[in-house]
Order: C-alpha cells, then sequence, then structure tokens
C-alpha cells in the first residue's frame, strides 16, 4: 500500500499525474483548478516530474496544444473549469472525432453571467454531447485514482478518446482529505505506455483532421458514436483492474441503500456523500429511501441505471445545473428519456441547488425529500416538475 | 495501385479511426487534368532544358522527360498558362482543347 | 531582380511532399508556395496545418495530398498545435521513447488564421521559444470562404466585405505588418518571400529551420481567383510585388535586418495595381495615396536595414 497523506485533492490530482508519467502537461490558470497546474509547475521545475509544461496563452491554445501533443504519440494532461471549457470548447468537440487520447479535470464551475467562480455542474452540462468519455469522482481518493483510470482508458488501442474527470471546484479541489497514493509497481503494472493507433511521424506519415463532404460525413459520426458506446467495455475492465490493483472498486452507477427502496435520490458527484448521510437519518426515521449516484456520465449506462433504480417507484433528482426553457435541470431531463420506456416509469421529483457552490446541506436533503415526498402525494402530473430549491423567492 | 474507396463507398467501419488517413498522397489519384481548356506545347527546338517551368508550377504537373526536356503531365494539368508566360524563350504556347 | 541562374531550378530536388492532384484553383501561387517549402524542409516535417484554402484542398478525406505527417484542427490555432507537437517530440526524444533525431515543425496559415483569428496563438507560440517555423501563406483575404477582407487586405482591394461600393472604396485600412509584430517577439529569425522567387524562398525556409527556436516567414500567395487577375500572371504579379517595393523580400536574423532581393529602382505601384481586377475602381488620388505609403513603408524599412549594418 502507498503512503496515506492527508492533502489538498488538487495536489493529489497532481501527484497522480506525475506517477503516470505524463509527457505534456498545457494548461491555462482558472480558478478553481490553479492548484493543480502550480503544483504540476512545481513537479516539473524541481526536477520530480519529467514533462513539458507549456505555460498556453488561453484554454482554446491549451487545448491544442494537447491535441498536437497527443497525435505526436504523448501522454498529455490539461484541466480547467467553466469559462476555460467554453473557450476551448471548439476544441473540445474536434479531439473526441479526432480519437486523440487526452486526459482533462474539470474543475466544475459555474459558467458566467454574473461571474462565478464557484461549484456547480453547468459547464459540465454546456459539453454533454462532446464525446469524451466522462466520470464523475465524489472525492479525494477517487480524484487520485481515476487519473490513472483517465489515463488507462483513454490510451486503450480499443478508445482512443479523451476523457473528462468532473471534480466539483472547491468542494473537492480545495479540501484536504486522506488519499492513499499508488506504489510505482501499482502504476506500472495498471497503466502501460502509451502506443499510439496513430502518430505524427516522418516514418509513416499520416494525415489527421482531413475535412469531411457530407456524402461521409455521417459515416464519421457513426464511428465515433460507435466508439464511445463500446468503449464501457474498456471502462469496466479498466475498473475491475483497478479493484485488483488498489483494492478500490467503482462502477459506473452506485447505489447506497437503494436496493429496497422505494424512493431514490439520483446525485452526480460531491453531493452523493452529503445524501447518503441524509438517507440514513430519513432510514432512521422508518423511510424507504435509498441513493443512486451515477459516476459514468458518457457513455450513458443506461443498463446499470435502470437496474439500480429497479422496482423504486420515486426518484429525487438532484441538479447542479439549470437548462433555460427546458423541461427541468439537464440530469433529470436525461433520466426521464433513459427511463421513458420502461414500463413501470417512476415518478420523478427535480431539485436545482446548490448553484455557485451555495451549500446544500444533510438538512436540506431531508426538506427536499418531504417535499419530493408532498408534490408525489398530489395526483396532478404537472406536480412533478422542477424546482428551485433554496432561492430566494422562490 | 489500388484505388482508393471514394467517400462514396465507405461504410462507417471502413473509417480509419478518428478520420485518419493512413495512404500519404492518395490524392494524387484525382485527375485534375479534367479542369483545364488549354493545355501546353513544347518547342522542342526552343526548350533550353532550364527548369522554369518545372518550378513554378503550381501543380507539380512538369517532370523532366528522358530526353531532358520538361513536358506537362496531362493527368494534373490545369492548364493555367503559367508555363508559357514564365519561360525564358517562349518555346510553350498554349493550345486550346479540341473535346 | 533575383540573381537569375535559371539553371538552378534544375538542381532543386524533384521530390514532391504536395502532391498533384491538390483542388487548388488554376495557377494558385499559394498551392506553388506549399510545394517549395516542401521541397525546402524535405521528409522529416510534421506540419501542423490552419483552415483554409491549402487545408480545404489538399485533405478532402479519405484522400490527402500530404506525403509528410500533416495535422489539421481547427482555424486560429496552427501555432498551437505546433507547439504541442513539438513539445511531444521534445519530451518523447527525451525519454528515449522515440529515437532522437531532427525532425521539422511546421505550423502553416493564411492571412487570417495568423493575423486575424490566429494572431493569439502566434504570439504565445512566439513567446514561449518553441523549435518550429511558422509559414503565413498570404493571399491577402479569407479566400476559401470567398474573398473576405482580412487584416492582410491591402488599402483599396475590393473584397466581398469590403466592396468597391459608391460611398467607400474597398478596404479602408492598410495592411497589418505581420512579419513586425513576428520581429517584435525578438525571434531569432523572420523572413518575407515570394514563390516568384523560389531560390530566396527556399533558403530562407531552410534557414529558419536551421536556426533554433521559433521562425516566422511571410509568403506572399498571389490568388488569381481573388485578386482577379488571369491565371497565367500569378508568378508576373508577385515578381511586380517585389519590384514596385509593395512587397519587400528581407530577412530579420537575431533582430538584424537585410534585404535579399534588391528591387531598386523600384517601378511604380501603378504597374502592380493595374493587372488586379481588385484594384480595378482605383482613382489616381487612391493611388497616389498607395504609392506614397509603400514609399514611407519601404524607407522605414531602409532605415531599419542601415541601423543593422554593423551590429
Amino acid at each position: 500500500m502507498g503512503k496515506r497523506i492527508g492533502i489538498e485533492v488538487s495536489l493529489a490530482a497532481a501527484e497522480a499525474v506525475k506517477m503516470a508519467d505524463v509527457d505534456c502537461i498545457a494548461a491555462y490558470p482558472i480558478t478553481p483548478q490553479t492548484h493543480i497546474v502550480e503544483h504540476l509547475a512545481e513537479l516539473v521545475n524541481d526536477g520530480v516530474l519529467d514533462a513539458e509544461f507549456i505555460p498556453v496563452e488561453s484554454e482554446h491554445s491549451a487545448l491544442s496544444v494537447c491535441a498536437g501533443s497527443s497525435a505526436a504519440g504523448a501522454r498529455v494532461f490539461t484541466c480547467t473549469s467553466s469559462q476555460g471549457l467554453a473557450l476551448m470548447n471548439e476544441i473540445v468537440h474536434i479531439v473526441s472525432a479526432m480519437r486523440l487520447p487526452i486526459v482533462m479535470i474539470l474543475a466544475n464551475r459555474s459558467l458566467s453571467a454574473p461571474l462565478s467562480i464557484w461549484n456547480d455542474h453547468t459547464d459540465v452540462m454546456s459539453i454533454r454531447d462532446c464525446g469524451w468519455v466522462q466520470v464523475f469522482v465524489n472525492n479525494g481518493q477517487e480524484a487520485f485514482d481515476h487519473v490513472m483510470f483517465a489515463f488507462r482508458v483513454a490510451e486503450s488501442p480499443q478508445v482512443s478518446l479523451p476523457v473528462m474527470i468532473h471534480m466539483d471546484g472547491f468542494i473537492l479541489t480545495h479540501v484536504i482529505e486522506p488519499i492513499t497514493y499508488w506504489e510505482e509497481e501499482q502504476v506500472r503494472s495498471y497503466l502501460p505506455d502509451r502506443v499510439p493507433l496513430f502518430a505524427l511521424h516522418p516514418d509513416r506519415p499520416v494525415s489527421m483532421g482531413a475535412f469531411g463532404m457530407p456524402s461521409i460525413f455521417a459515416e464519421t459520426k457513426a464511428a465515433q458514436d460507435e466508439a464511445l458506446i463500446h468503449s464501457k467495455a474498456e471502462i469496466l475492465a479498466a475498473w475491475a483492474a483497478m479493484e485488483q490493483t488498489v483494492g478500490r472498486s467503482y462502477a459506473p452507477v452506485e447505489g447506497y441503500r437503494h436496493e429496497d427502496a422505494e424512493t431514490l435520490f439520483i446525485t452526480q458527484g460531491s453531493f452523493g456523500e452529503t445524501v447518503s448521510l441524509a438517507v440514513d437519518r430519513l432510514r432512521a426515521q422508518g423511510a424507504a429511501v435509498g441513493l443512486v449516484m451515477d459516476r459514468l456520465w458518457r457513455p450513458f449506462p443506461f443498463e446499470e441505471f435502470r437496474r439500480a433504480v429497479g422496482a423504486a417507484r420515486r426518484l429525487i433528482v438532484i441538479d447542479r445545473a439549470v437548462s433555460f426553457g427546458g423541461q427541468g435541470g439537464p440530469l433529470a431531463i436525461e433520466l426521464r428519456s433513459v427511463l421513458y420506456a420502461s414500463e413501470a416509469r417512476p415518478r420523478m421529483a427535480n431539485f436545482i441547488c446548490g448553484l455557485a457552490g451555495r451549500d446544500v446541506a444533510v438538512d436540506d436533503f431531508e426538506a427536499m425529500y418531504r417535499r419530493a415526498q408532498a408534490k408525489f402525494q398530489q395526483q396532478d402530473p404537472d406536480a412533478e416538475d422542477f424546482e428551485y430549491y433554496g432561492v430566494r423567492g422562490k | 495501385m489500388e484505388r482508393a474507396k471514394t467517400k462514396e463507398d465507405l461504410t462507417w467501419q471502413e473509417i480509419e479511426v478518428g478520420g485518419v488517413v493512413t495512404r500519404p498522397g492518395n490524392a494524387a489519384e484525382y485527375e485534375t487534368g479534367t479542369w483545364r481548356s488549354a493545355h501546353p506545347v513544347v518547342d522542342f527546338d526552343r526548350c533550353v532544358k532550364c527548369g522554369v517551368c518545372y518550378i513554378f508550377c503550381p501543380d507539380a504537373a512538369i517532370y523532366e522527360n528522358a530526353a531532358g526536356y520538361f513536358v506537362a503531365d496531362l493527368y494534373y494539368c490545369k492548364g493555367c498558362g503559367i508555363c508559357p508566360h514564365e519561360c525564358p524563350t517562349g518555346a510553350i504556347h498554349m493550345e486550346e482543347e479540341t473535346e | 531582380m533575383e540573381a537569375k541562374n535559371v539553371y538552378a531550378y534544375k538542381l532543386v530536388s524533384r521530390q514532391e511532399y504536395f502532391t498533384s492532384g491538390h483542388r487548388a484553383c488554376q495557377g494558385c501561387a499559394e498551392a506553388l508556395a506549399v510545394r517549395l517549402v516542401g521541397k525546402a524542409l524535405g521528409r522529416d516535417t510534421i506540419v501542423a496545418c490552419a483552415t483554409g484554402c491549402m487545408e480545404i484542398v489538399s485533405s478532402p478525406l479519405p484522400f490527402t495530398n500530404w506525403k509528410v505527417p500533416w495535422i489539421h484542427v481547427a482555424f486560429e490555432n496552427a501555432a498551437a498545435v505546433a507547439s504541442g507537437v513539438e513539445s511531444a517530440l521534445k519530451v518523447l526524444m527525451r525519454k528515449g521513447r522515440i529515437p532522437t533525431r531532427d525532425i521539422h515543425v511546421l505550423a502553416m496559415a493564411g492571412d487570417g488564421g495568423t493575423s486575424d483569428i490566429g494572431l493569439q496563438a502566434l504570439s504565445g507560440a512566439l513567446e514561449r521559444g518553441h523549435n518550429f517555423v511558422y509559414v503565413c501563406y498570404d493571399n491577402e483575404a479569407y479566400m476559401n470562404t470567398g474573398i473576405q477582407r482580412s487584416s492582410a487586405t491591402p488599402f483599396g482591394a475590393a473584397t466581398t466585405t469590403s466592396p468597391a461600393g459608391k460611398v467607400v472604396p474597398g478596404q479602408v485600412t492598410w495592411k497589418k505588418n505581420m512579419p513586425a509584430i513576428a520581429a517584435a517577439h525578438n525571434i531569432p529569425y523572420v523572413a518575407t518571400a515570394c514563390p516568384s522567387y523560389p531560390l530566396d524562398l527556399m533558403q530562407k525556409v531552410r534557414k529558419a529551420v536551421r536556426i533554433k527556436g521559433p521562425a516566422y516567414v511571410h509568403i506572399l500567395s498571389v490568388c488569381p481567383t481573388g485578386w482577379r487577375l488571369r491565371p497565367e500572371l500569378a508568378i508576373k504579379a508577385g515578381r511586380l510585388a517585389v519590384e514596385t517595393g509593395v512587397f519587400p523580400l528581407y530577412e530579420v536574423e537575431h533582430g538584424r535586418y537585410r534585404m535579399t532581393v534588391d528591387a531598386e529602382p523600384l517601378r511604380p505601384v501603378g504597374d502592380y495595381l493595374k493587372i488586379q481586377g481588385r484594384f480595378r475602381h482605383l482613382t489616381a488620388t487612391l493611388t497616389a495615396e498607395i504609392q506614397e505609403r509603400v514609399n514611407a513603408d519601404y524607407a522605414r524599412l531602409q532605415r531599419k536595414i542601415r541601423r543593422g549594418e554593423g551590429a
């Protein structure tokens, strides 16, 4: 077992990137991702990490540099948040279509306006359809572990896709947690050297990024979608291998006291741990409630999610983002569509809360539970619409 | 050389990962010669084999034949007219396509 | 006049790295420039290309005209992608993952992808000091999308977004001086070139790639389609641009300016403007204004050159 220390999660994530023997790091500072980048710069300048640290002049260039480096065969890492993600948006879509392995930590943060440096999932939802593999981590240990996972999945020849790790900004990035580092041999056995499918090199010239006429474009998109869908096999294998290597197990969807639940909370990201405490409290009061946490966001784990929901008749979906003018928060919208075809379609109460990092405590989730049950009592299906929780005036 | 499948033939499974093109220069199969309405004709008595036409052809369509004269490859020649214009001895003139 | 040793052209390598069969217009001097740059760099080159004419005419999936490794990502980031390639090669060689070898990294973009949307990425790459060559193929407008103006479009030129109208006579701003902007980054090598002077162009590209650090080469690429001139005049137009002082051929090596093609005595700018349809609407007044400006810019360049002597 590697050393176990209390360390800020951002620094731990950077340490994981270092242990993964990254080749190129190109990142632009943005709160709350800065500590990750700063620590990597320190590791490079102290000679502890042999990598090219490229201090780019914008996030758009950060991901463009990563594209070039990955195309040339290097192991590549970047990180950003909110506005930075928005600025590199064009390239986000391009690198997945070009099947370039890149690992990115997204320190989740509100999208402007107004400017907010604090945590929510609006940036996550803005690139929902970008074609990357996307996973949520809920605590510092998961962040460390998933850096290894991300490189392995991204670079696996059957996948060859960029991978994004969603980590709640400030709430995870800036807290000190106990993290068990991996040992060098564990990293070596889990994460092989990168062997690119194609690399820019004169010995084997290839052209990457050719343009697509209408007569071929649709086929390239179908191919890209299939690649993302089929990456699930490697994702599951990578988690299984992780359990073998370090003894911690992860799954696309994880449940807590969910099997016999009548009502289920559904969360993504760090809310999960808080909700689990609310579940315990409510259970102690006799409520048949549980929690299902979505870890794998793309490719969406349809089977696992439906199985986790099981026979539960009522879902309380917690969204940390808004879909303006849409039918609720983005997660609720997705899940409704996942469950639409189910014979036993559960009812759904959707709460949007925690925007810009506003604290949502155990008490609040308990209150949401009671509010949801009250709405479920009403037979009016419109009572199932979404609600903002904790917004003054609402 | 086996003719590459055109974009109209490829199924999604046949497209290389990420749309990568692995056969360098395979676009050389494309016959740009069908574009032209005139082609260059060389007067070999005037040609001094200097290679000016060769260097100025944007399509690399001029090559040195076995006798050392520079002639246009009509598979590619777009008939732009640069070579007669630049030829220092006036050895080239353009002739209209008859078809 | 370029030293007229016409027979030197025969000695240029016959190897083509940008093959025939590309879909550039008849008489495209930009395609010619790309061809010559390819010859100057050889097979050990990786090209990061921006969206633009050259990208479109040479890479219709599933085909490519490129015989060297080539990557296109987006419009404004050729310099950033090239930075990534250069960094990757550096670290992979250092870690022994690929054999250490001289591999040239080339970023290429048009004037739009350089002086407008690509300026930031270029500036960043130059400041970071990557060992690469950036070539701007300047056809003086956004040609690929249909001849819209860029900041490299010369004063008075008609484009679709700076049309010669009844009130406003075409482009009303003066061409952005990209080589000066590049030189202001204090990079070791900056040069202007034109495919009408192929040996000068190729020598500069070779020099650029041999110098360690960032190099910037700005190539005037005559566009018969966009400039509205007959394709056969593409080479002549480039020559006239040089001979009238509109586009002097010079290089800046470690800050020292040097003219590489002596075009004096300069011809009047009218000789260059009158063969191009995009300037057809110019009045004598506007032409005089252009001549005045060309004189002033040329004089400024001469002062920089004189200051460099004896440095």
